[in-house]
């Protein structure tokens, strides 16, 4: 991928950053803006039709999964839903804490606030708005990510609405919980961007940085989530959905990058062997008598459940289904992911992989005759019922068709390693029209005023000061700068003894270890922490201690940091308690010290900071042993 | 629309509503189409749709030019293709009355638009085609707080020719905040119905995707077309879940939550039916039957010289000397708990009955029944001559006066009329139920 070159392919890159904010509350009711993992208060069941809009081009997906019949069962508790959020309240006035946190974040991003906001509908109904449409008003437009080789210009920013969680799907019936449903976010869309993957993801690492910097972004996994329109000379516009770490970005567009290059690819060989939509419209044949007897087993396990085996020619797709995308995908499972959306069915089987599943020889050879196959054709078997077998294998060809042109224009879901997975059509236009239940919102000067006083450091100025004012070295202050205590460490630097580095990596590395180790830390308070460091600066305990004093206070939620060190048996040793503690250790050592008078000091000191370590200061110790070892 | 400084810009740039115009104002330029503003706010802004669809208000000040780059766009509905309509399906009427069951959207304008043809309807709840062959009629278009007495009457009027031409049923489209006033106005104007009369709204507008309307409609037109009950319902969401509707008998029911689908109630009493899973079935033993022989009996005529009055603490009496000089004929007080008010009213109350002002007594507490016999207040009122309006609702009590003062001047005969159980406005029975 390396040697690619990006600006030749044309490469274009639009980035949709999404934020949840910390909000007291969600943006169109008084709920607590939380997530919830216990049983549901209550649970409801809706279905969504499609708008009625100019019927002709309603959105094709919507209207099918209408016409299944598809009944959504929403899951709620009453803390963190109410009528609002299952659409049997109009909305509230819009939260002003999330109204001014996404015009800071505006102001920070250099962009034009608007005059008057406006919240609009956005026609969403897979079911992830109880509403059928997602409210979401552009604050500001224009504005700039300033990086150090380029600059990317911001298209809007706006506050919105987040969706429901999808819980599951089972048959016809979708699950979703209510909980994230309207949490405020705010959503950074750059203009198409010319660049590199490695670029974009520069701008997307930057708004990110700029989002925390703000001060009121949510922080944990899921609450900052990417969308990319990616496309490229010849490809077509694919939009990605739900990239979950900002670090994914490059990848996720590397990878469609290679996905639409290798569809162009099988475009050129379709064209080469000159196959045309004409050739591609055999009919899905009954094969189920032909493989009565097979020792396939999917096809066996289909046909004892009395399902039907339905075969279709693809004229010229010899060996495509089995060419790879990328490295984690292929032509035949880009095919059968479409299907699975389209039709009820588990997968397909093509030729390029029948012997791999159990296929004999003569089996396949049967299928050859019985369907006039030639050296360039393909096959493609689903085992279902008539109904979804046809329907199956129709978006089969439908999709075949469509790499004769080339890369179909799609919306994709991104997957945690960094490939894509079909997801739906996508979209036509925004179907947007104003939500007449929120009044216009008035941005006054003045009340722009009060905000610039609220806009905090940019944060490579704030870089500048941990590096030089704070003297830490490159790893820390980038550590700190993206770490939500990065407020919290340059209090407790001004307010304790403790030094700097100690108190970053602390704050960074220490947390992140914990972490990792499953200890909840995020339960511990700023309050806590600074108390913590405080008895470190009195000489109250040592600093090495801090850690199991951390783990004490995740397992007693309501326990004090004091508590914690006495409890621990963490507190500082008295020097009396220290000399008496040297004596003892002189007594029973008695004999080494006088063959290896030498050595005695350095054996003392290590035996006391074995012994007592974190509870003891090196350099009380050397005083302590100095003056005993004297007295001798 | 826009008014003031903001409209005189607009005229002297020569754009219209849906005209794509280019703003420049303090060297920031913006692109859309004129989008119209609604007269409640303020006319210091100009509303757009951007190309990306959203919406935003541009603040005029001197500095502000405004130019056309495009033809207007106004708001187009494309013509619908509805399914084929089944033969040999019962006819059903659709009387729209305002409120809208039905609308479609404009994305590029942001429009919305009701839709009242039965075509439109087809297309846009295209279950519709395989119930009923359905004819629709728009009788006046009306929110639900505008509409009279006088309505009413000609509501019953078009139900009337509609029965007389043979439909198999008739519904009628209704906003929901009065829509229980109405359901007991032609509860008592459409007697002996032969077929269902069935009226029906929405909670939850009809452009959204979730709204209960398309769902209410097709339980309406269900039961319109098939249901073996012949009287005046209210067919609205029986819970939040999408998937039942609930008949509620014309006279007993009352629109109980301002927001939620499963707003209505059937107060002292039980539903009449429920729709769910494409099934009809009666939760009542106790109903007029649907029958082709039924002589159908309209009186719609209404007198509007009636009036709810609440009794509340700190009640004022003029305000019962103000409708008796006003020229009432008719009040209906909504008193407390078992039937009473202050024992001040009783004079101003009594002067009012011997003019021949017709009184009834309702409870404010909704659900439960009157008794005037258990107090001494209640028992001076009976005196007086206070009609006692047992289990009925208020609203439909006002109704009910209204209507019988429609029927005949004599008082006695109201009197008469008033207390004999014309549309099971009365329950005989307390059933132990939910409230």
């Amino acid at each position: 991928m390396a040697d690619l070159d990006f600006e030749k392919i044309g490469l274009l890159v639009g980035l949709e950053i999404h934020q949840q904010l910390n909000s007291e509350k969600k943006l169109f009711c008084d709920c607590q803006a939380e997530l919830f993992n216990e049983e549901p208060d209550f649970v409801f069941t809706r279905r969504l039709r499609p708008t009625q809009s100019e019927l002709g081009q309603i959105d094709a997906a919507a209207l099918f999964e209408f016409k299944k019949g598809i009944k959504i069962l929403y899951e709620g508790t009453r803390p963190t839903s109410c009528l609002v959020e299952m659409d049997e309240e109009p909305p509230h006035d819009i939260d002003r804490e999330s109204l001014e946190a996404a015009l800071v974040v505006s102001l920070m991003l250099k962009a034009n606030p608007v005059n008057e906001i406006h919240v609009m509908r956005k026609t969403v109904i897979d079911g992830s708005n109880t509403t059928g449409f997602q409210r979401t008003a552009v604050v500001a437009l224009g504005g700039e990510v300033r990086m150090r080789r380029f600059t990317s210009p911001i298209q809007h920013i706006s506050l919105e609405e987040d969706a429901a969680r999808k819980i599951s799907q089972k048959d016809s019936v979708l699950t979703y919980r209510l909980d994230r449903l309207c949490i405020p976010l705010v959503e950074v869309a750059t203009a198409p961007l010319s660049c590199t993957p490695e670029e974009a993801e520069e701008v997307a690492l930057r708004i990110g940085q700029i989002l925390r910097a703000s001060g009121t972004a949510k922080r944990g996994l899921g609450t900052i989530r990417q969308d990319l329109n990616v496309s490229i000379r010849e490809g077509n516009l694919v939009e990605i959905k739900g990239v979950q770490k900002l670090e994914l970005v490059s990848s996720v567009i590397e990878t469609e990058v290679q996905r639409q290059l290798s569809l162009l690819e099988i475009r050129e060989e379709l064209t080469h062997r000159g196959v045309e939509e004409e050739d591609l419209q055999d009919k899905p044949q009954d094969i189920t008598r032909l493989l009565a007897d097979t020792k396939c087993n999917i096809i066996r396990a289909a046909l004892q459940e009395k399902k039907r085996v339905f075969a279709l020619k693809l004229s010229g797709f010899g060996g495509i289904f089995g060419r790879k995308l990328t490295q984690s995908t292929s032509f035949g499972r880009e095919v059968a992911d479409r299907v699975r959306f389209w039709g009820a069915v588990g997968g397909i089987l093509h030729t390029d992989e029948l012997l791999a599943y159990g296929i004999t020889a003569e089996e396949a050879k049967a299928l050859n005759v019985a369907l006039n196959i030639e050296k360039d054709d393909a096959i493609v078997l689903v085992a279902e019922d008539l109904e979804k077998c046809c329907e199956a294998l129709e978006a089969v060809r439908e999709r075949a068709v469509e790499a004769l042109t080339g890369v179909p224009e799609e919306t994709r879901a991104a997957l945690d390693d960094g490939s894509t997975r079909y997801m739906r059509p996508r979209p036509g236009a925004a179907r947007m029209y104003p939500e007449t239940d929120v009044p216009p919102i008035q941005i006054s000067q003045s009340f722009l005023e009060e905000l610039r006083l609220k806009i905090p450091e940019p944060p490579e100025k704030k870089m500048g000061r941990l590096l030089h004012a704070y003297g830490l070295n490159r790893k820390l202050a980038g550590q700190v700068l993206n770490s939500r205590f990065n407020e919290l460490f340059e209090e407790i630097v001004k307010e304790t003894k403790v030094s700097a580095t100690v108190v970053a990596a602390f704050l960074t590395e220490t947390f992140r270890a914990l972490e990792r180790d499953g200890v909840d830390v995020d339960g511990v308070s700023p309050q806590q922490i600074m108390e913590l460091f405080k008895l470190i600066s009195a000489g109250r305990m040592a600093k090495e201690a801090a850690s199991d004093v951390l783990v004490w206070l995740t397992e007693h939620p309501e326990g004090q940091v004091e508590e914690a060190v006495e409890t621990l048996k963490l507190g500082m040793l008295p020097e009396r308690e220290i000399e008496v503690l040297v004596d003892r250790l002189i007594g029973e050592n008695r004999r080494f010290l006088n063959q290896r008078k030498e050595d005695a000091f350095g054996r003392l000191m290590g035996l006391v900071m074995k012994q007592e370590r974190g509870r003891v200061k090196a350099d009380i110790v050397r005083k302590i042993v100095a003056k005993k070892m004297d007295q001798i | 629309m826009y008014k003031g400084r903001v409209s005189e810009l607009l005229v002297a740039a020569e754009v219209e509503i849906g005209d794509t115009i280019k703003i420049s104002k303090n060297g920031h330029t913006y692109e859309g189409v004129l989008i119209p503003r609604s007269e409640i706010y303020d006319d210091k802004h100009i509303v757009i749709k951007m190309r990306s669809g959203y919406n935003i208000g541009i603040s005029v000040n001197e500095e502000t030019s405004i130019t056309k780059i495009g033809e207007g766009l106004k708001p187009t509905f494309s013509k619908l293709t509805s399914p084929e309509q089944k033969r040999g399906l019962p006819k059903v009427t659709v009387l729209s009355t305002g409120g809208t069951i039905a609308s479609r959207v404009d994305y590029r304008t942001g429009g919305v638009r009701p839709a009242l043809s039965a075509n439109e309807l087809y297309s846009i709840v295209p279950e519709l085609s395989e119930v009923a062959n359905i004819s629709t009629e728009v009788v006046f278009s009306l929110l639900s707080e505008d509409i009279t007495p006088n309505h009413w009457t000609k509501i019953a009027e078009y139900v009337t020719r509609r029965v007389e031409e043979g439909v198999n049923g008739v519904i009628i489209a209704h906003g929901t905040d009065t829509m229980g006033y109405t359901a007991a106005a032609l509860s008592f104007a459409l007697q002996n119905l032969p077929i269902p009369v069935i009226l029906v709204g929405s909670q939850r507008s009809s452009d959204r995707p979730s709204s209960d309307a398309p769902s209410n409609l097709v339980g309406a037109v269900s039961a319109a077309a098939h249901a073996p009950f012949a009287e005046v319902a209210v067919a609205m969401h029986e819970t939040v879940d999408d998937d039942g509707v609930i008949f509620h008998r014309g006279t007993k029911v009352r629109k109980c939550h301002t927001s939620r689908r499963d707003a209505f109630e059937s107060v002292n009493a039980n539903p009449i039916a429920l729709f769910k899973n494409g099934q009809i079935n009666m939760l009542t033993e106790h109903y007029q039957k649907r029958d082709k022989r039924s002589r159908l009996t309209t009186k719609a005529e209404f007198n509007e010289d009636v009036a709810l009055v609440k009794f509340h603490p700190g009640f004022r009496t003029e305000a019962l000397s103000w409708y008796i000089n006003k020229g009432f004929r008719g009040l209906v007080l909504q008193g407390t708990g078992l039937g009473h008010v202050g024992s001040d009213c009783i004079g101003p109350l009594k002067r009012a009955i011997d003019k021949g002002i017709i009184v009834g007594m309702t409870s404010q507490c909704i659900w439960g029944r009157i008794n005037m016999n258990v107090y001494r207040t209640g028992r001076e009122l009976l005196k007086i001559g206070v009609i006692p309006l047992g289990d009925m609702l208020s609203e439909t009590g006002l109704v009910k006066v209204m209507w019988a003062l429609g029927q005949t001047k004599d008082p006695t005969e109201v009197k008469t009329l008033l207390l004999k159980n014309v549309a099971n406005e009365f329950s005989d029975r307390s059933v132990f139920a939910k409230y």
